[in-house]
């Protein structure tokens, strides 16, 4: 019976039934993580409000440019990721592994970005609990804006790293020959998880480094 | 229907639209608006978000099970975002005795 195969386990009517199923799975989980960013989100909203002068001064300490080519870098790794889609779609398996090996290239060069950032930021005495010695306007809410930016990019970037080394199993995977045009799973979901990094980081970047540029 | 196949080309036009609108969120940042640099902001990152979720995240063709989670997450964000705000930033609106 090829119903038992990998294309189609014996508890679904249909591949599409199946694989609907294992996206609305992946949705719930997203959902969850919408919330776990949420709080995060929640708690840098309050302390805007709350001190807004200290968050612009901090905020300008961000490199807007670097800010920028992070948020092009994602964007790139989620066009990538979209073609791979397709690829896996169309059977394409050596155009699916090309993607999914770009994809991880993008993803990896937005981490050395990020690091880089976090270094440059350690070294100016902005890095809350390692090197604090900013002692310009409002010292302790700009340790606030900065113990956030850390805790929020370092959550982020702990999904990027995820995300990384959930591409490297695809393409390993891929390059394999485990995936066929009817039976492609895997990558939509792991496509699913990538686009969410992008989603975050789309608010990060603004919520981090455009706030107070206006100002100086 | 999620076995709807999304070509390379669509995917491209929405990838040109997000680097524009990073551009465009990036100038605007430089740009004194007063209290509109951060609605702008927002107004563009929703947006984006939108782009990416409809269509690199294929809900445009979903099914209408999977668009409710989706709508449920944002909801439920919106509510957490919302109710905590209400009580931020009325603090101080009304003087009560003894303070």
């Amino acid at each position: 019976m090829a119903n038992h195969t990998l294309a189609l386990r014996h508890q679904f009517d249909s591949v599409e039934q199946q694989k609907d199923a294992s996206t609305l799975g992946m949705w719930v989980f997203l959902a969850t993580e919408i919330l776990f960013f949420g709080g995060m989100f929640l708690c840098y909203t309050v302390y805007r409000t709350s001190y807004p002068l200290a968050f612009g001064h901090a905020s300008n300490h961000l490199d807007v440019i670097w800010g920028a080519v992070s948020t092009a870098l994602l964007i790139c790794s989620s066009f990538t990721m979209a073609c791979a889609v397709t690829s896996a779609a169309t059977g394409a398996r050596n155009a699916l592994v090309g993607f999914l090996v770009i994809t991880i290239l993008f993803g990896v060069a937005f981490l050395v970005v990020e690091m880089s950032e976090w270094h440059t930021l350690y070294k100016e005495g902005l890095m809350p609990g390692f090197n604090f010695t900013y002692k310009d306007v409002d010292p302790n809410h700009v340790q606030l804006f900065f113990s956030l930016y850390f805790a929020m990019t370092g959550l982020h970037a702990t999904h990027v790293t995820i995300g990384v080394v959930l591409l490297a199993v695809m393409a390993i995977r891929s390059f394999a020959g485990a995936f066929t045009a009817n039976y492609y799973t895997p990558i939509e979901i792991t496509g699913l998880y990538w686009h969410f990094v992008d989603l975050v980081w789309i608010f990060l970047f603004p919520l981090y480094y455009l706030i107070a540029r206006h100002l100086h | 229907m999620t076995n709807h196949i999304v070509t390379k080309r669509q995917y491209a036009y929405v990838f040109g639209i997000l680097m524009i609108l990073t551009l465009v969120t990036t100038w605007a940042g430089l740009v004194d608006l007063g209290r509109l640099n951060v609605v702008v902001a927002l107004a563009i990152a929703v947006i984006k978000a939108s782009l990416v979720v409809l269509f690199f995240m294929h809900i445009y063709w979903s099914t209408k099970l999977n668009r409710v989670v989706v709508v449920a997450g944002f909801a439920w964000l919106g509510l957490l975002l919302w109710l905590t705000l209400t009580d931020f930033v009325s603090r101080g609106w009304l003087p009560f005795p003894g303070k």
